[in-house]
């Protein structure tokens, strides 16, 4: 079990109030991505789940139970470090064991569990090594490790594949979502990432400033966006937003249109501009179009090659039924 | 591109720091060799470096004249005792300055490094006072304290930059995998601090044992350690070179051997946190 519920925390440092009051309930197994740009206040949020600071005010429930003034080690959590944040003293079967043996376990079952964590991620022939010799992605999978041996309420991750580079990142998403396929277990995650927020979140909670903007599922945040905010958020590359006479001419203060949503043709269009930038990946073509009239830059994505190049003219028809609307205070009209 | 050192500019280099460092090390060589000398050869003009006959003589005469035993055995026990002292106040003081700061926190270590910029004669007189009222003049126990609170600062500076290196999310790692704050103390920071409190003790060992102005001041004959002992030999009535050069010798010849044997450890440690 492993259901978490904040009711009413808010969190200061001295006279800055990082999160405001904030309620939200995480259900048991779900796996909830904290997403928002630096110093939104996700990881705050995280480390006061985790016990790892003190809340100003409210409660923090898990399983139903007051874990506000329990100390971490209480709380049944595991968490996963940015930093992996491993015992550089220890080799990687002591590191995972160590929680094992501040619980008093007996050795046996130390042994079973730590050698069955080994297996499942592919740590076996490493085990007797330490942190030091290891790459960044057997580090990261010992410190998943630490985390699961202790079959914990739920996992905590702060921001675990930051350290790694691109290919090793996309690797080590997928063996986290299949690790929560596996184990059912309550995951939160937090990342600045929204690709990694889209793909593996069950729900995105998205943050700025301490506030919650928006919680649903990726295809709700990326379909129905509550706000401004979280439309430029969600979605790679971003929402384009369209102030002035072109929004006023659909009620709106705002507009915006999904790079995706936007039709591209060399000859006749509803929008004119000019191509800055074509960035040709192959399987989509994404090219940015300045002197539009409607914003510095207007970007768009085609699916499969289109020859564009610096210079050309360019016409844009938006996909009208794709068109989100704001309104002057930035919410989301109809 | 890298900087490029030429062959030449290399053996210029190695040639000055060969130079430099046998420059600081000449007043100790020359120490040891004015030892082996007689009193005549020691005062000889000009100089005599290595063509003199070499005698075993002062040493003879200082080691009947003296108890060297006692003054070694006082030193190692004012310098051993002060710094275990120091280390069992300055570990709990570094931790909690380097893993929970206040505001305050830099303020304080400014102002514990500032007592070391004050001259110890201002404060003799006091100390003085304090010592003879509370029985400990010429007591081991006296030295130790006051070993130990001068060299307090640095202990407690040099814990806290080690400290500081220590990632504070192993910690915390610790706490989540269910660690007590004892258990996080004896299983996580200590062993990943230990040559960091290791080259502090030497530091502080061989600062104790070169102290010379509370040993001197402070010490008659029950409690006076090796310095004092050099300091007997240089006597106003004669001029006995040779003989205060042995003493020196044999005074900092252990201190001379264990800095030597544990060189790579005191630059590790006094250059740590200095590189990353």
């Amino acid at each position: 079990m492993g259901q978490i519920q904040l009711k009413q925390v808010t969190k200061s440092f001295g006279d800055v109030q990082v999160i405001p009051p904030l309620d939200l309930t995480i259900e048991d197994g779900e796996f909830t991505v904290f997403v928002g740009p630096s110093g939104c206040g996700k990881s705050t949020l995280l480390r006061l789940i985790a016990g790892l600071e003190d809340i100003s005010s409210g409660h923090i429930e898990i399983d139903g139970k007051d874990a506000t003034n329990l100390v971490p080690a209480k709380r049944g959590l595991a968490m996963v470090f940015q930093s992996y944040a491993l015992y550089p003293h220890m080799s990687v079967r002591k590191n995972i064991a160590f929680p094992l043996r501040m619980a008093k376990m007996d050795q046996a079952e130390i042994d079973r569990r730590v050698d069955g964590a080994a297996k499942v991620l592919n740590l076996a022939d490493y085990i007797d090594r330490r942190p030091g010799q290891l790459s960044g992605g057997q580090r990261q999978r010992v410190a998943i490790g630490r985390a699961i041996v202790r079959e914990p309420a739920a996992f905590l991750f702060d921001e675990p594949l930051s350290n790694l580079d691109a290919a090793l990142r996309v690797g080590m998403r997928l063996e986290i979502s299949e690790l929560h396929e596996r184990l059912k277990t309550t995951m939160i995650y937090v990342t600045h990432d929204q690709v990694e927020a889209m793909t593996m979140a069950d729900k995105i909670v998205v943050l700025r400033a301490g506030f919650i903007e928006q919680v649903g599922s990726p295809l709700e945040l990326y379909h129905n966006p509550r706000n401004e905010f979280v439309a430029g958020f969600i979605g790679s590359p971003k929402m384009n937003l369209i102030k002035g006479a072109e929004a006023d001419k659909h009620g709106a203060a705002t507009i915006g249109i999904r790079p995706e949503h936007t039709d591209v043709s060399m000859s006749e269009g509803m929008w004119q501009g000019t191509v800055g930038v074509a960035e040709h990946l192959g399987s989509d073509t994404f090219i940015h179009v300045h002197e539009t009239g409607l914003a510095d830059m207007v970007t768009v994505r085609i699916t499969g090659d289109i020859q564009a190049k610096h210079g050309d003219k360019i016409f844009l028809t938006p996909q009208l039924d794709k068109l989100h609307k704001f309104d002057a205070q930035g919410l989301r009209i109809g | 591109m890298a900087r490029a050192v030429t062959p030449r500019r290399k053996v210029i280099n190695t040639s000055l720091a060969w130079l430099i460092g046998l420059l600081i090390f000449f007043p100790i060589l020359w120490t040891i060799l004015t030892s082996f000398k007689t009193e005549a050869q020691a005062i000889a003009s000009p100089p005599l470096f290595l063509n003199f006959d070499w005698t075993l003589e002062n040493y003879g005469v200082v080691m009947e004249r003296s108890n060297y035993a006692r003054f070694l055995w006082n030193s190692i026990l004012i310098a051993g005792g002060s710094t275990i002292l120091g280390l069992i106040i300055a570990v709990p003081a570094a931790w909690s300055m380097a893993f929970v700061p206040s505001k305050r926190t830099k303020d304080i270590l400014l102002w514990m490094l500032s007592t070391k910029m004050l001259p110890a004669v201002g404060v003799l007189y006091p100390i003085y006072l304090l010592f003879i009222k509370m029985g400990l003049l010429d007591s081991r126990a006296g030295l130790v304290i006051v070993m130990m609170l001068i060299n307090l600062p640095i202990i407690v500076w040099m814990l806290y930059t080690y400290f500081r290196e220590i990632p504070v999310e192993i910690l915390e790692a610790a706490r989540m995998d269910g660690a007590s704050l004892k258990e996080e103390v004896l299983y996580i920071l200590t062993p990943m601090a230990i040559p960091g409190i290791a080259s502090t003790m030497l530091l502080n060992f061989i600062l104790a044992w070169n102290e010379a102005f509370w040993t001197l001041n402070l010490t008659a004959v029950n409690a006076a350690p090796l310095t004092a002992f050099i300091a007997s030999y240089s006597s106003p009535e004669g001029l006995f070179f040779a003989k205060l050069s042995a003493a020196s010798t044999m005074a900092i010849a252990p201190i001379l051997i264990m800095g030597w044997f544990s060189q790579k450890q005191l630059v590790r440690g006094l250059t740590f946190g200095a590189v990353k």
